[in-house]
């Protein structure tokens, strides 16, 4: 995957390594790997919520204020954002890796997959936040 | 496609081909990432578009379950995306931490934390049995 083309500096600063341009590129895989990890953490959260139907209703409904609070629904779209860049970008590498020719229109395939993603992220977010102003 | 089989192998600093593990790994990244991409993304629209998050409530989630096959659904997708999740982690833990005694430790916990959370999910969705169909039960 896109890995394989980072360049590793031991005790470089941050903003030294962000300075290095990768362009489009770098972007993404940043991206891949922050709503990697931000898709994983809710991922063991919701786990452990619905862990909590075995503890009986009043628990579970209880605890459904995480999922249907104002402040949660902002959270969401976060989430919808995470999961679908993840999903475009990660399809995106996956049909670079078995058509290894692609890979020298990498940067027309990033801008075509923002091309998909943008649509449908928002449509999807028009989806998530509108039972807020029903 | 050989050389990227081979990339696969190579780009992990420090470590020799010894065994096919790696390749395995990336191979299932691949195919448990376009299941997810049906899996996840069909889930996240239908819980949030269909059902509505607002009307979750533990009976809503009953009645869901007294479908086995929305029961084999949740765990397909527990299973894929905990897995895909925890060895995308474990490829992270790889970049950041070089010390073979620390990547022992922080590769143990990431382990554990997989094996007790595929646990609890699995248990939760294969033994949940709503209060009033258990009171009915002989």
């Amino acid at each position: 995957m896109a890995s394989t083309r980072t360049v590793y500096h031991r005790g470089r600063p941050i903003l030294e390594g962000l300075r290095y341009r990768g362009r489009e590129g770098m972007i993404v895989w940043i991206l891949h790997r922050a709503t990697g990890l931000g898709v994983l953490l809710f991922l063991l959260l919701h786990i452990f919520d619905i862990f909590l139907l075995g503890f009986g209703p009043e628990v579970f409904n209880h605890l459904l204020f995480l999922y249907s609070a104002w402040w949660a629904r902002a959270l969401e779209v976060f989430l919808l954002f995470g999961v679908l860049f993840h999903a475009v970008n990660g399809a995106r590498v996956i049909i670079q890796d078995f058509w290894p020719r692609l890979w020298r229109y990498e940067r027309e395939l990033i801008w075509l997959e923002l091309g998909l993603f943008v649509p449908v992220f928002l449509a999807g977010t028009y989806i998530f936040l509108k039972p807020l102003f029903d | 496609m050989n050389n990227t089989l081979n990339r696969a192998f190579v780009h992990r600093r420090g470590r020799q081909p010894g065994g096919n593990f790696e390749l395995y790994s990336w191979f299932f990244m691949r195919i448990s990432g376009v299941v997810l991409l049906v899996l996840a993304v069909f889930h996240l629209f239908w819980m949030h578009g269909v059902i509505g998050v607002e009307e979750i409530t533990f009976d809503v989630v009953a009645q869901r379950w007294s479908n086995p096959l929305w029961r084999l659904y949740d765990f397909f997708l527990l299973a894929f995306a905990l897995t895909h999740g925890v060895n995308g982690l474990r490829g992270v833990a790889d970049d950041y931490v070089h010390r073979p005694k620390w990547a022992v430790l922080l590769k143990s916990l990431i382990f554990l934390v997989y094996v007790v959370f595929l646990g609890m999910g699995a248990y939760i969705i294969f033994t949940f049995t709503p209060p009033a169909a258990a009171a009915s039960l002989p």
